[in-house]
């Protein structure tokens, strides 16, 4: 009697979820496939030996005990730690002057704004083979205006080709090639702050040093806060940049994480546990930052 | 009042020399690129650098397709992103739909399933993912790149954000009217998520068409490759063609400047509005 009286109530129910499902499905099956399943995979494979050829096998803490002995991996996480800690500032700085350079009413400021943000689409291999040649420690121009300017010759960086400056070179190029993109957060944030708190401060005679020390900068702290998090978490996943740049030379000069989990994978090795268990220390590091997001965002929230 | 005359004069010269700078940092690259892909390979490191070449060598244009395939690869790439970015506005609009204006089992779950994977990087799991296609015969197929790409959490996250925003009220009085689901969907829904779908339009294109890591694992038979390992590969072979390489490179270039000049209006406010939701 109970189902009885029950199952147009839930027939319907069903039909709901049914309609529901249909509308997730194509994207979900896609993504539990492709997405899901190779991330718990991952989680399994830190956990394994496997060359793809022969049996899997379990080697318990093996890889993370590996670790600890790989001096290649020693160094690509230093590398990544530096990159991250020079490039974060670095680009925060840029791409704050230029949103608020550009959110001041100047002519041109379209065309200014659009030529900012153009590097962060543009193909990577097209302006990083421009960087190459702008950056050649021969006859590019950078050096060339360099010794012009009256830099003795062997004093000339030797940029993407020296292990001194190398990092920097590759750290240059993300900065040009992404603060665009920042500078179009750091613009929304703007935009955001209400007039009204500049003209009172103008009637109390603050200066534009004062303006953006006492107003802006304290109303932009939630978008700094992000844009820091967003900048870390692709500092440490950097891979196309040293790539296009260095190949993570000179010797390992500019070797970092991920590129060292692709060479472990796919080029000096089939390890691919191993692999893997470079990848979970990537994530960990990915994690803990995300962590501190969830956490910083709910203060933002309570304040 | 004496400062009120001063500041603006100074102010107004320093935002000039900073635009100067922004201007000339940003574009040189891109005049070098240009300037380069119209001269002889020995007048690209000439002292004093001549920005408009003398005499234009226009056939570095016209030699670059002979010398790979260049159009091959042009060819494969838009073929990549055209299908990856339908199947990502079509799919991720759709299963977003559900989750902010349906009500249903396992809801909350499943989007957490979605959300949780957008704070774990590719480069954690294309890996296993590269064992999974193997195993399915799928390395060196185009299937592979588009099944990687296609199906993002994050699509779905940026299109639900959006949703959240039109009234639930407008899809109750239309199931009031009698539509289904599906017709709330394609006449209500689709027409006004325009901006969050171009934004959607940007970011995969972008992103598939400039994609680099993923093509470079996947795809190894010539044929197949896509514009940026093609042209990265003609790099590695021949470095010294200088003319060739900066005529590549700005071919590689214009695609994607058409689609971001035609949609940039959307893609500010995409990122604004995205970017700061988190």
């Amino acid at each position: 009697m109970r189902n009885n009286k029950k199952s147009p109530e839930r027939k319907r129910k069903t039909k709901r979820n049914l309609i529901a499902y249909s509308f997730i499905a194509p994207n979900f099956i896609g993504f539990a496939i492709f997405t899901l399943g190779p991330i718990l995979f991952a989680f399994v494979l830190a956990f394994m030996s496997w060359d793809g050829n022969n049996p899997i096998h379990f080697v318990g803490l093996g890889n993370f005990m590996k670790l600890g002995e790989d001096s290649r991996f020693k160094v690509a996480f230093i590398n990544t730690i530096i990159y991250c800690a020079v490039t974060v500032p670095l680009t925060l700085s840029a791409a704050l002057v230029l949103a608020i350079v550009l959110n001041q009413k100047i002519i041109g400021r379209n065309f200014f704004r659009t030529i900012s943000f153009f590097p962060y689409v543009a193909s990577l291999v097209a302006v990083a083979a421009v960087w190459n040649m702008i950056f050649s420690p021969g006859a590019g121009i950078v050096n060339v205006a360099l010794s012009h300017m009256g830099v003795a010759k062997e004093n000339l960086p030797g940029w993407a080709a020296d292990a001194k400056w190398a990092m920097i070179t590759v750290i240059l190029f993300s900065v040009w090639k992404s603060m665009g993109y920042y500078m179009v957060i750091y613009l929304a944030g703007l935009q955001g702050i209400p007039g009204e708190l500049y003209e009172s401060s103008g009637l109390d005679g603050a200066n534009t040093w004062q303006k953006f020390r006492f107003i802006t900068w304290p109303q932009l702290r939630p978008t700094t806060f992000f844009v820091v998090i967003i900048l870390v978490i692709n500092s440490f996943k950097v891979y196309d940049q040293v790539y296009m740049i260095t190949q993570g030379g000179p010797g390992t000069s500019t070797l970092v994480m991920v590129y060292h989990i692709y060479q472990t994978a796919f080029v000096t090795s089939t390890n691919y546990g191993y692999a893997s268990a470079i990848s979970m220390v990537l994530f960990a590091m990915v994690l803990f930052v995300t962590l501190i997001q969830f956490k910083g965002e709910k203060n933002y929230e309570n304040a | 009042m004496r400062y009120t005359n001063k500041k603006p004069a100074i102010g107004k010269l320093l935002l000039s020399i900073i635009l100067l700078v922004i201007a000339f940092i940003m574009l040189i690259p891109f005049v070098w690129m240009l300037s380069a892909s119209l001269k002889y390979d020995k007048d690209v490191f000439t002292v004093p650098i001549q920005w408009i070449p003398q005499k234009p060598r226009w056939q570095n244009y016209t030699e670059i397709w002979e010398k790979i395939p260049l159009l091959q690869f042009v060819l494969n790439t838009s073929k990549l992103t055209l299908i990856v970015t339908v199947l990502q506005l079509l799919t991720s609009s759709f299963a977003a739909y559900a989750f902010s204006k349906l009500d249903f089992k396992y809801k909350s779950v499943l989007f957490m399933a979605y959300i949780s994977t957008i704070a774990v990087p590719w480069q954690v799991y294309m890996v296993p993912q590269f064992m999974m296609m193997r195993s399915l015969g799928l390395n060196d197929t185009h299937l592979a790149i588009i099944l990687l790409q296609a199906f993002s959490a994050f699509g779905v996250f940026m299109m639900r954000q959006f949703y959240q925003g039109i009234p639930d009220s407008l899809c109750e009085a239309a199931r009031i009217d009698g539509m289904n689901e599906y017709r709330i969907y394609a006449s209500i829904m689709l027409p006004l998520s325009k901006p969050a779908l171009s934004t959607l339009v940007i970011f995969t294109f972008v992103s598939t068409w400039n994609d680099f890591l993923g093509p470079s694992i996947y795809l190894t038979t010539q044929s197949k490759k896509t514009i940026q390992i093609g042209l990265r590969m003609f790099i590695g072979q021949y470095s010294s063609d200088y003319g060739l390489i900066m005529a590549a490179s700005v071919i590689s270039l214009i695609p994607v400047l058409i689609v971001f000049m035609a949609l940039q209006r959307y893609f500010v406010e995409g990122i604004a509005a995205t970017g700061i939701k988190g």
